[in-house]
């Protein structure tokens, strides 16, 4: 867990294409579960956010 | 003896060759390229621009005059807030992941049974392969007379299953039932697909690698889940990603069975697209739309191609 928060801290690539999938994931999960309809409204923006993050972080040293 | 590039060069009339003199490599291969990348911006990247700059506005396409005012983020607002929205986005959930489930569960199997060697496997694996290779307009078509309560050939094969009335049930007028009547039709339809994959998948598996593990006396079940799931599994990630890429945007097969219904049912996301887009005429709110569904895919097809490369390399 310690390596995932340097790696983190370091901008490495493996560790912050984590937190973006994670996002991503999140954010369609919310998009598409059939409970809370605020959910639903803030979905959008996470998976917007994770994706973005995606492209961003993939340029990032292994 | 000449090579090829030198009879390509002696071919070449003198006055392209004299036009094309003093060009470096770098020059000449943009010259080559520049057509298919203009194409590329022309008919992917400008309407994806034009696109997003439409989904800030309260433009519709039937009514060029009006003037264009640009809403800021009203559309997106519009579409987050929707409890319509959501029902269909559920209902688009539903179709993909059970669809995606069952195909991959009866794809896999059938190419299991495929690849072992018995008389007829060619002539099976046709027969399989043959609902993929109609139309999905023909497919939707006669899978409604099929579900016909009082004629459909569905109904009588479930009553006769089942010991229940064939006239007593409809599959695409039942709000039980019509979200299972396109995830079956969607399934009889693509699963040959899926089992060509995985087919291919298993033939690549070498022979060897499975007398080794008969020789380290290693049970079937073992051999199953240690050499034929890893070895087959990227092929099972593509099949998954193509149809869950083809499923979200399922539209004619949908349209042609249930048209959506009963009520809003089973109207999936491109369907809703459609309609605010081409019958509503809401074009900037249809914009922000198909951003919302754009960003949901990319983002998706995003983490599952690194989750594949992830595989292969194993």
């Amino acid at each position: 867990m310690s390596n995932f928060f340097n790696d983190l801290l370091r901008l490495r690539r493996g560790a912050w294409e984590m937190v973006a999938s994670i996002l991503i994931a999140l954010g369609v999960i919310m998009l598409m579960q059939p409970f809370v309809l605020t959910l639903f409204t803030y979905s959008f923006i996470v998976t917007l956010v994770g994706t973005v993050m995606f492209i961003i972080v993939s340029h990032f040293p292994e | 003896m000449d090579n090829v590039a030198d009879k390509v060069a002696s071919a070449t009339p003198p006055s392209i060759a004299h036009r094309v003199k003093g060009l470096s490599d770098r020059a000449i291969a943009w010259i080559f390229v520049a057509p298919t990348i203009f194409i590329l911006l022309a008919i992917n990247i400008f309407p994806l621009i034009w696109t997003v700059y439409l989904s800030f506005t309260n433009y519709a396409v039937n009514r060029p005059n009006r003037e264009v005012k640009f809403i800021g983020l009203r559309n997106y607002e519009r579409i987050l807030g929707d409890a319509d929205t959501w029902a269909t986005m559920q209902a688009t959930a539903h179709f993909l992941i059970w669809t995606i489930v069952l195909q991959v569960l009866i794809g896999f199997t059938l190419a299991y049974l495929i690849n072992k060697k018995f008389k007829g496997n060619d002539l099976w694996t046709t027969i399989i392969v043959f609902p993929m290779m109609l139309s999905p307009a023909v497919v939707g078509n006669f899978w409604t007379f099929l579900y016909q309560p009082q004629i459909g050939l569905f109904n009588y094969v479930i009553s006769f299953v089942t010991g229940a009335d064939p006239s007593s049930f409809s599959m695409i007028g039942d709000i039980a039932l019509a979200p299972w009547a396109i995830v079956i039709v969607d399934t009889w339809m693509w699963t040959p697909f899926v089992m060509l994959i995985c087919l291919a998948g298993l033939r690549s598996i070498p022979d060897s690698i499975y007398e080794a593990a008969e020789c380290d006396r290693a049970s079937k079940w073992r051999q199953f889940w240690t050499i034929t799931i890893p070895m087959v599994l990227p092929f099972l990630m593509l099949a998954v990603l193509f149809r869950g890429i083809e499923n979200f945007k399922m539209f004619d097969l949908v349209v042609q069975l249930t048209g959506g219904g009963p009520g809003n049912l089973t109207t999936l996301t491109s369907i809703d697209l459609k309609r605010e887009a081409f019958e509503k005429w809401r074009t900037g709110f249809a914009s922000a739309y198909a951003v919302i569904l754009f960003v949901t895919v990319f983002g998706l097809a995003s983490i599952y191609v690194k989750a594949l490369n992830r595989v292969k390399q194993r």
